[in-house]
């Protein structure tokens, strides 16, 4: 049994099993307010699920990518919470949870994933299907570009709103019985801080 | 829950410190700090975001720092702390949304604290002595703030008396110290040349101590003018040829900062009848704002107090000890639906 954390859209939240599917899922879309809603819906999950921390396998972790003042409040808290617990945390990349819940409803195909990454730039990734234990292929990205330079694609293409904890769990549950490896635990920002370098200006003519 | 000497665990990341700190009552078990300051020096101040992703780094680590440095069992918490507010936005989310799920895993209660009283705290932690009683005027400076409290408890009534319209003090010294060519963070390197000037040769202004200022910001400081001011300086310097005498420059500036300073933290001592004066902030670790707090405080007959400057800093053991003194005086725990609040006033002690 995993809790699952994504934060690189808006808040999302889940308790998944690998044969009970998933147990409890909520999520607050609200761009803005991860720092305000994540403890809460932490909180309400587990109790609608009926689960306490010492439960779980592990923490499932999106690692984006995502605009970084969101992601990283995501990716705090699931460290942080697996701290307390004791449990590890498994890092996801946040679009293939996406594309694995595409290619679980029973979709196969080319696919490219695009998701908001503000200043009219998308962040994507590229999939060409699964593997026989039903793990999406990403071929290309994740990648941040202009929208109009985001690679056309050849087949189908989801612009997500959200990336659903949910899926993102059960990826993971399905990642841990294929033995396959997980993200590396870094936030996929993809994109430098921002810098401004004040210069030394005169202050008099 | 404890409330004779509470088992606290403080998170503060309002800066560019991620603290993790733990209490039991008025007992310090551990201060762990990871600065990223390092890596804000080639920027010559704060970069935050960069300040926001070096604490998701260092959390974990300085958690698991914290726990074993303290010798305590997770389990035995009473409760979690965390700076709400004042701070920079996007540093202090992380450690809200951090220290929010690790009260749920623990399933222990949180405390959103006020970080300018949190510096006021601090002192009950200073083993070298009593703590103040109170009512007690703090003056709190650093690179993020410089602020004149008074405080006539520290968990249900401090005032806000006056704040810098502008600048920190900590701001002022970083850019005097980049127009001399000095590198950041600037205190210690003005500190340093200073100490081989002389603080008389120039007299640079003190802001907002003109009879006309004084009506208005009685409290308030300005730190602008001054680096406008020692910038048209050492430029007209250069100007005419001359060699810029750096550390009569440095001497001459670190002496304007420290007079108005105190000039107006022991007004508010006199003004209030407050016998008592507390130094926190970064700012504490300059050898003349100390020399000076000592002098002018024994002049007025002030009892001057100022914490180790592990203290002073920003530190999580100072957010833990605010949070665990909420809880001996019975105030229960914050929501979970708390957020970051980067102006948060200093009358609110603790966030619902
Ligand atoms: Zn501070």
């Amino acid at each position: 049994m995993l809790l699952a954390i994504d934060s690189s859209t808006g808040t999302s939240v889940a308790v998944v099993d690998r044969d009970g599917g998933i147990l409890a899922e909520q999520a607050v879309d609200d761009t803005m307010r991860h720092a305000e809603v994540v403890g809460a819906l932490i909180r309400d999950t587990l109790s609608a699920a009926g689960v306490s921390a010492a439960d779980l396998s592990a923490v499932a972790c999106g690692m984006g990518p995502g605009p970084f003042t969101g992601l990283r409040i995501g990716i705090a808290a699931a460290r942080a919470f697996a701290f307390g617990a004791g449990k590890r945390v498994v890092p996801l990349v946040s679009h293939d949870a996406v594309a694995f819940a595409w290619y679980a409803a029973g979709n196969s195909g080319d696919l490219l994933v695009a998701t908001d990454a503000r200043r009219r730039e998308l962040y994507w990734s590229a999939y060409t299907g699964t593997t026989v234990h039903g793990l999406p292929i990403r071929s290309a990205g994740p990648g941040l570009a202009a929208a109009e330079d985001v690679p056309p694609g050849t087949g189908m293409r989801i612009d997500a709103d959200a990336v659903s904890a949910g899926s993102l769990g059960m990826l993971a549950e399905l990642t841990w019985a294929a033995g396959a490896g997980f993200a590396a635990d870094e936030p996929l920002y993809l994109r430098s801080p921002d810098v401004t370098m004040s210069s030394r200006k005169r202050v008099t003519a | 829950m404890n409330r004779e000497a509470p088992l606290v665990l403080g998170i503060e990341t309002s800066c560019d410190e991620t603290g993790i700190g733990i209490v039991r009552g008025r007992e310090l078990l551990s201060n762990t700090i990871a600065s990223s300051m390092e890596e804000h020096a080639r920027y010559g101040g704060v970069v935050p975001e960069v300040a926001a992703r070096a604490h998701l780094e260092e959390l974990v680590p300085a958690l698991t720092a914290a726990v074993a440095e303290a010798g305590i069992s997770l389990d035995d918490l009473d409760a979690i702390a965390v700076t709400s507010g004042p701070g920079l936005s996007g540093a202090l989310m992380v450690g809200v949304g951090a220290a929010k799920a690790l009260a749920v895993a623990l399933d222990k209660p949180i405390y959103a604290v006020n970080h300018l009283v949190g510096h006021v705290g601090a002192d009950i932690l200073d083993g070298s002595g009593t703590p103040f009683e109170y009512p007690t005027i703090a003056l709190l400076v650093s690179g993020g703030h410089t602020s004149l409290l008074l405080v006539r408890d520290l968990v249900s009534d401090v005032e806000l008396l006056g704040e810098t319209i502008d600048d920190a003090a900590g701001e002022a010294f970083d850019k005097v110290a980049r127009l001399l060519g000095l590198p950041y963070p600037g205190g210690p390197e003005i500190d340093r040349l200073a100490a081989l000037g002389d603080p008389a040769a120039i007299r640079f202004p003190r802001g907002l101590t003109l009879p006309k200022d004084m009506a208005k910001h009685r409290y308030d400081f300005s730190f602008s003018g001054l680096k406008t001011s020692v910038a048209r300086w050492v430029e007209k310097q250069q100007d005419l040829g001359n060699e810029v005498p750096v550390a009569d420059v440095a001497a001459s500036f670190r002496e304007a900062v420290a007079d108005v300073l105190l000039t107006k933290a022991i007004a508010a001592c006199a003004d209030h009848q407050v016998p008592r004066l507390l130094l926190g902030g970064g700012v504490v670790a300059n050898a003349r704002v100390r020399e000076l707090a000592t002098e002018r405080a024994a002049a007025a007959g002030v009892a001057l107090r100022i914490p180790p400057l592990s203290l002073c800093t920003d530190n999580g053991a100072m957010i833990a000890e605010l949070g665990a003194q909420l809880i001996m005086a019975g105030h229960g725990p914050s929501t979970l639906d708390f957020s970051a609040d980067s102006t948060l006033p200093v009358t609110e002690i603790q966030v619902s």
